[in-house]
């Protein structure tokens, strides 16, 4: 088990480090886009004293390295920084104390963690439930089905699948809302209610990748020895493949549901647009528009986490998955 | 009610392959009473495993039945659903798989596969099953047969897990078991404890059993009567002791003759020649476990040293070591009387050239992608620097050197070729460098005896004709008696006994030495009674205890 743990925790190490490199990224990438928060706010009439004082006062005027030092710091320190556009906000109105990015940040992020929780936990059964049937009753009927209404859920724009529910589901037979508007306080079940639609659309677009795995890692080890063993013990088909082959291909699912897992977390902006679902998403986008570079370097940030945390996770569970790693001689 | 367990009829099939139907079995009959043991022989690609499964009712993929008929019992396995063949199978018919190691599910305990049969199946419990297996395996003489069950199949070694999958074969008690080659993959001193306790299982629950192997001598010990296949077609079957004694198909008189390919004895090495190499006092580890403690031995022009012994006694690393793939922690090897550097990466170009090796699975040794006059291409011109029609007429003759016609398989690729003329390649491909020495890792293991005697011979000739030195590595006793000058033995990364052929096959040996001699298979049916009676039936469990 030693073994096991040492891997774990080289895995770790490892991942911080590459967020550690992410973050350098990020802060470059941010800073290189064209334009800055002082000149956009003060339009075309700005005069550069204006401009000068407005960077100024957003430390913009100092160097890229005591900049970046400084952001990490705060990074580290749980200080996410100010929003660039409440400090504006709250400087030019006279109002209370503006929101700190983490406080504008955490609700949002949430709110999409918990579509993409009600999505995974739609998706993965039904990914891996059809992967296993595919993979049983393959080069049938039923496995070219599948294979055809996934690919074609995966090969339709989100915003079309997202129409196309909308019209089936809410317009049609009014089943479900069509628009997501979550708030702070609600009910569980209303919350279900209304993200059950964009959860729908984003099933259609992970499905399939995870499925296609499911099907193909199965397949791969149906000609193996132990498989054929398997069956020559009189076995059903069914036992064979649950049994016998899903245990030995977990390694691959896993990392393809962790990937996917990612892109929800960080790629459903459109969606949550076409749903005016309040995520992080809608935020991210927003706060590149006004160049609001806290805000987006945050976001940039927990996104590079997302990813690598659940890819640790699905190495972990694939070193976990392996009986000569949990068992050695 | 006949005694007749199993009835095959007029059994043809076809496999798919070069999108087409072929002929894999062409019309086999083949009957078995209730407890009897059939022994069926022949050359890989014989189609034997082939008639083994279909004896189950069961195709691989790209195999189908185009006539004849298969009766169990009374059942016809051909015409029965899906769902009645899956109530005989693993309870009425089971199977031992050749590769044991392959044929166990890594993701299952040993004994969770072993009660499957029986509770899936209905037969036992899960308890009764778990005792009955821990029972069977204390039968088929496995080391702690009450907590074995409860470790995972890499835990456990190759030879007892062929015993624990012949347990699992077991665990329903069927009528009938299929052994497919199930001591190929074994050691000899392993095979030897692995054939004892399938014969005696066997015989206490009077099951009949498909014995399916090339090795004759094993099969002797096993069959009550042998069947003999070649290409898909029956040659003749008979009892055991009169097909051993008298056979009367010339293809079968061929298999039996193989043994007798022996070369002629050489005169002892003069005194005071320089070795080819020499392996001086070498240590080696991988990372901290250290498997090579203070071996020598020396080699010298135009002979052939056998290193023997079994898998993990360290005669790969020794390879590795010379090769310079594994520098050695203390010790040294010199070529010619010069000491070499350690590690191949420090090695002159010419140092590397007089060192080549052919390996063990010729089907991995050779690039997919690569045409046969590439592959042997490649050392021609990185070593001796020919380029153009020079290369082109150094390939030719290395091909010819090797009795492959040069216009005929310069084009082809690796997969066109059978085994034998894959191992041939490899042989072409260690001559292009123009080597001194060639280390030739178990490269006849994976062949049948008729091909692999082949093999053999051309080697003999090759050195002949070239001067080499031959390092053979290998474990088939038989192979050191036909090639061999000199012998070596190891056991656990140290050299028990080293000398001349002859020494080594006249007694007294080192007890070691004894112990792999007497396990090599004779080709009489009671050599393995008898020599279970002369060693004491316990002590072969004990041996292999101590050997683990």
């Amino acid at each position: 088990m030693g073994n096991v743990l040492s891997i774990i925790l080289q895995r770790l190490a490892l991942g911080l480090l590459t967020l550690l490199i992410v973050s350098i990224v990020i802060f470059v990438a941010v800073n290189m886009l064209p334009g800055d928060f002082a000149e956009l706010i003060l339009g075309q009439g700005a005069t550069p004293e204006a401009v000068k004082s407005i960077r100024e006062d957003l430390g913009l005027d100092q160097s890229l390295v005591s900049r970046y030092f400084g952001w990490l710091g705060g990074m580290l320190t749980g200080d996410l920084g100010t929003s660039f556009a409440q400090l504006n906000f709250q400087t030019n109105m006279g109002g209370g104390a503006g929101k700190t990015v983490a406080q504008q940040i955490a609700p949002r992020f949430a709110n999409t963690m918990f579509l993409a929780m009600v999505t995974a936990a739609i998706a993965v059964p039904v990914a891996v439930t059809l992967g296993i049937l595919a993979a049983l009753y393959r080069n049938t009927i039923f496995d070219r089905a599948a294979n055809i209404f996934t690919l074609s859920s995966i090969s339709s724009p989100e915003f079309f699948m997202a129409y196309v529910l909308i019209l089936f589901l809410a317009v049609l037979n009014p089943i479900l809302p069509s628009l997501s508007n979550i708030y702070d306080g609600m009910a569980f079940s209303d919350r279900l209610n209304k993200s059950l639609l964009p959860a729908l659309t984003l099933t259609l677009v992970v499905t399939a990748h995870m499925m296609r795995m499911t099907r193909a890692a199965i397949i791969n080890l149906l000609a193996s020895p132990y498989i054929e063993m398997a069956r020559l013990k009189g076995m059903s088909p069914m036992r064979v493949i649950v049994k016998h082959a899903l245990p030995n291909a977990l390694a691959p699912i896993i990392n393809v549901v962790a990937l996917n897992l990612a892109y929800l977390i960080t790629g459903v902006v459109v969606v949550e647009v076409v749903f005016v679902y309040p995520g992080i998403g809608q935020l991210f986008v927003d706060s590149v528009k006004i160049r609001d570079i806290p805000v987006v370097q945050a976001c940039c940030l927990i996104f590079a986490a997302a990813y690598i945390l659940l890819n640790l996770t699905a190495d972990i569970m694939s070193i976990l998955s392996n009986p000569r790693l949990r068992h050695p001689k | 009610m006949t005694d007749t367990l199993l009835e095959i009829c007029g059994l043809k099939l076809e496999g798919r392959f070069d999108e087409k139907w072929n002929p894999i079995i062409n019309g086999v009959d083949l009957t078995l009473k209730k407890g009897e043991v059939l022994g069926l022989i022949g050359e890989s690609g014989a189609g034997k495993s082939t008639l083994g499964l279909a004896a189950m009712g069961f195709c691989r993929d790209g195999v189908r039945i185009s006539a004849g008929t298969v009766k169990f019992d009374g059942i016809d396995l051909l015409t029965a659903s899906a769902a009645v063949k899956r109530g005989l199978l693993g309870k009425r018919i089971a199977y031992v798989a050749q590769s044991a190691a392959a044929s166990f599910n890594p993701a299952h305990r040993i004994i969770d596969q072993h009660v499957e049969g029986p509770t899936q199946h209905g037969v036992m419990s899960r308890a009764e099953s778990e005792a009955d297996g821990m029972a069977l395996y204390e039968k088929l003489r496995l080391p702690d047969p009450e907590q074995i069950g409860f470790r995972y199949p890499h835990q456990v070694s190759g030879g007892q897990l062929q015993r624990a999958m012949t347990a699992m074969a077991m665990a329903c008690r069927p009528d009938l078991i299929i052994f497919d080659e199930p001591t190929t993959a074994l050691d000899v001193t392993t095979q030897i404890e692995v054939l004892a306790s399938i014969r005696d299982i066997v015989k206490d629950f009077n099951t009949a059993a498909i014995y399916i192997t090339h090795d004759l001598a094993g099969v002797a010990q096993m069959a009550d009567r042998i069947k003999v296949l070649l290409k898909g077609d029956e040659v003749e079957t008979a009892d055991t002791r009169t097909m051993l004694s008298h056979p009367t198909q010339e293809y079968t008189k061929s298999l039996w003759a193989v043994r007798s390919f022996e070369r002629p004895l050489k005169s002892p090495v003069v005194a005071g020649a320089v070795p080819v190499v020499s392996v001086q006092n070498i240590d080696a580890a991988y990372g901290k476990a250290k498997v090579l403690h203070d071996v020598s031995f020396d080699m010298y022009e135009g002979r052939t040293v056998a290193v023997v012994g079994e898998s993990g006694s360290g005669k790969s690393t020794v390879a590795r070591c010379i090769t310079g793939l594994l520098p050695p922690m203390t010790g040294q090897i010199s070529f010619g009387g010069e000491v070499m550097p350690a590690d191949y990466r420090k090695r002159t170009k010419d140092q590397l050239r007089q060192v080549q090796m052919i390996y063990q699975m010729a089907d991995t040794a050779l690039n997919p992608r690569m045409s046969i006059g590439e592959i042997i291409a490649r050392p021609v011109q990185f070593y001796l620097g020919l380029t153009g029609k020079a290369k082109r007429a150094r390939v030719d003759a290395l091909l010819e050197q090797i009795e492959l016609e040069p216009f005929e398989y310069y084009d082809r690729l690796p997969s066109e070729l059978s085994g034998g003329q894959k191992q041939r390649i490899g042989i072409a491909r260690a001559l292009a460098a123009e080597p001194k020495f060639i280390i030739c890792d178990e490269v006849t293991s994976a062949l049948d005896q008729l091909v692999a005697e082949g093999i053999l011979r051309l080697l003999a000739k090759l050195q002949d004709e070239l001067k080499l030195s031959y390092m053979f590595i290998t474990h088939d006793l038989a192979t050191v008696r036909a090639i061999a000058d000199e012998v070596v033995v190891m056991k656990d990364g140290r050299v028990v006994e080293a000398g001349p052929k002859k020494e080594m096959f006249t007694p007294p040996h080192h007890p070691y030495t004894d112990l792999l001699l007497s396990s090599v298979p004779e080709m009489d049916p009671d050599w393995l009674t008898n020599l279970l009676q002369e060693r004491g039936v316990d002590n072969i469990g004990d041996a292999a205890v101590g050997k683990m």
